[in-house]
């Protein structure tokens, strides 16, 4: 049998991974251990398939301590967030997080965040594996009025899932419950007598949320809310397929510096004042692609039968490759394989069939609306 | 015949002319919740250390290499229906296919229980 990596692409490490501040707790957890963004990260605990559904149908714990959170402050930080952002801060209220992304200077995808205004500055939250490099992209771009300050004695954990919020209302106090909390806002919550930041957010479609808390403290506060009846402990490997059947881009694979966010399908992002005024980071392209559409197009695929196909497989119209998948795999919610490609944008409506290419043989499938499977977030007054 | 290993995770037991191969233990453990499985239809012809089968868990796509080489003479299947069969019971019901040994030589080499439990501790 060849060595079927758990992950989709053995990552090239520089150097020995690092230990997470739980590196111990997932270990006495049973964690299967495997190099990730430069850390040891637990790939699973009992089995991908059974985290997968624990968290469609109850809360599951994720660590994203490799996650950077960076801290912006300063004078003019607004001005110099604008400049590297395609976000409009000006409708940005309080504690309530927003998606955007950092861009270069040919609308190319350097990486994904969520910003959120805090009282004297802008938290930011990016990817692990490009953590580094969005920090050096930062200190190049901000004036020397703007501090960037690296915040890494924090641990970040994620909690998701139907139940996230009964298990987390139990622990949680602070100056307003947290059912006054809606999808995309925050607040300071204690938790197990932890002083934590808590969004509700996260990456799996589903209700919950995102704390961030002291590292030195993470343990306590995971094992408070691990001893809830309806959490358990999640890892990578789950956390790839909730978010993949949740239709939400990962860094480094669905996004890229090769595709610009109006391929990506993330116009949102582009907040509607960016999208007449421009003034940010690779503003040009994105400004043209709006007005004039762009070649390409991430699109959601669904596969009959069983047989996944995987990253890099090429996709076909007839006999032209008219694209490549950027994510795919078995989706344990719908019981069948669903995937991610960039295609031509004149085969990426909702209905059409195409065919991908795996081990020589070709498979058919449908390009489908994302998500796979349904949001589910918490809305007040939508309910 | 007592049942042999290789260092690529497969088991296979000799009857007569005729070898059942599978995957192991550890193996299924190691991959995880496998979601498909394809085995060499009757009558393909396998090499030693050749691509015979494809089994995929969640996240990753395997090959499986046949131990020997052979015709095959069944395919299980049981794994098209129920691929989980491989993580239940990958000694057993889970097997993958049989085949008609060519040259019974080839077994030779292959590990026995003990040498393969040693191998995997090694790991």
């Amino acid at each position: 049998m060849s060595d079927g990596d758990i992950l989709d692409e053995p990552e090239i490490e520089e150097h020995a991974p690092d230990a997470l501040p739980l590196d111990a707790w997932h270990r006495a957890h049973g964690g299967r251990m495997v190099p990730f963004a430069g850390y040891w990260m637990p790939v699973q605990y009992e089995g991908i398939m059974a985290e997968h559904l624990w968290t469609r149908e109850s809360a599951g714990l994720f660590d994203v301590s490799h996650m950077g959170q960076l801290f912006v402050s300063g004078e003019g930080v607004e001005a110099a967030l604008e400049a590297v952002l395609p976000i409009d801060l000006s409708t940005l209220k309080p504690f309530a997080p927003r998606y955007s992304m950092l861009l270069d200077e040919t609308g190319g995808v350097l990486d994904d965040l969520m910003v959120t205004r805090w009282s004297s500055g802008f938290y930011l939250v990016v990817n692990g594996a490009t953590k580094w490099d969005d920090i050096a992209h930062l200190r190049e771009h901000l004036p020397d009025e703007v501090t960037l300050t690296h915040l890494e004695d924090n641990a970040l954990l994620a909690l998701q899932g139907p139940k996230a919020f009964e298990a987390l209302e139990r622990l949680a106090s602070g100056e307003y419950p947290l059912s006054a909390l809606s999808f995309m806002q925050g607040g300071r919550f204690m938790v197990a007598g932890v002083e934590c930041w808590i969004s509700r957010s996260g990456y799996t479609g589903e209700d919950g949320f995102e704390i961030a808390l002291p590292a030195d403290e993470v343990a306590k506060v995971a094992d408070a809310i691990c001893g809830q009846p309806e959490v358990k402990p999640i890892g990578l490997g789950a956390r790839d397929s909730l978010r993949l059947e949740a239709g939400l881009p990962l860094y480094g694979h669905d996004l890229s510096p090769e595709h610009s966010p109006i391929e990506a399908d993330l116009l949102f992002a582009i907040n509607k004042r960016r999208r007449s005024e421009g003034g940010f980071l690779g503003a040009e392209r994105v400004l043209r692609e709006i007005a004039g559409g762009a070649a390409h197009k991430r699109i959601g695929l669904t596969l009959e039968g069983r047989q996944a196909a995987r990253e890099g497989a090429v996709v076909f119209a007839g006999d032209r490759a008219i694209g490549a998948l950027t994510s795919g795999g078995f989706s344990p919610s719908l019981g069948h394989p669903i995937a991610m490609a960039y295609v031509a944008a004149d085969h990426a409506a909702p209905g059409t069939a195409l065919e991908i290419e795996v081990r020589g043989k070709r498979l058919p499938a449908s390009v489908v609306k994302m998500p796979f499977v349904p949001h589910r977030y918490y809305r007040k007054g939508a309910q | 015949m007592a049942r042999l290993y290789t260092e690529e995770h497969e088991w296979i037991e000799l009857d007569g002319d005729v070898a059942t191969v599978g995957i192991t233990d550890f193996a299924q453990g190691q991959l995880g919740d496998i979601v498909f499985v394809e085995v060499p239809d009757t009558g393909a012809e396998l090499t030693k250390g050749g691509d015979a089968a494809v089994v995929e868990s969640v996240k990753a796509a395997s090959d499986v290499y046949s131990p020997v080489s052979g015709t095959v003479t069944e395919g299980n299947g049981a794994l098209e229906e129920d691929p989980a069969l491989v993580n239940s019971d990958p000694e057993g019901e889970g097997w993958f296919f049989k085949l008609k040994v060519a040259d019974k030589g080839e077994l030779d080499g292959l590990m026995d229980q003990a040498a393969y439990k040693a191998f995997c501790d090694s790991l």
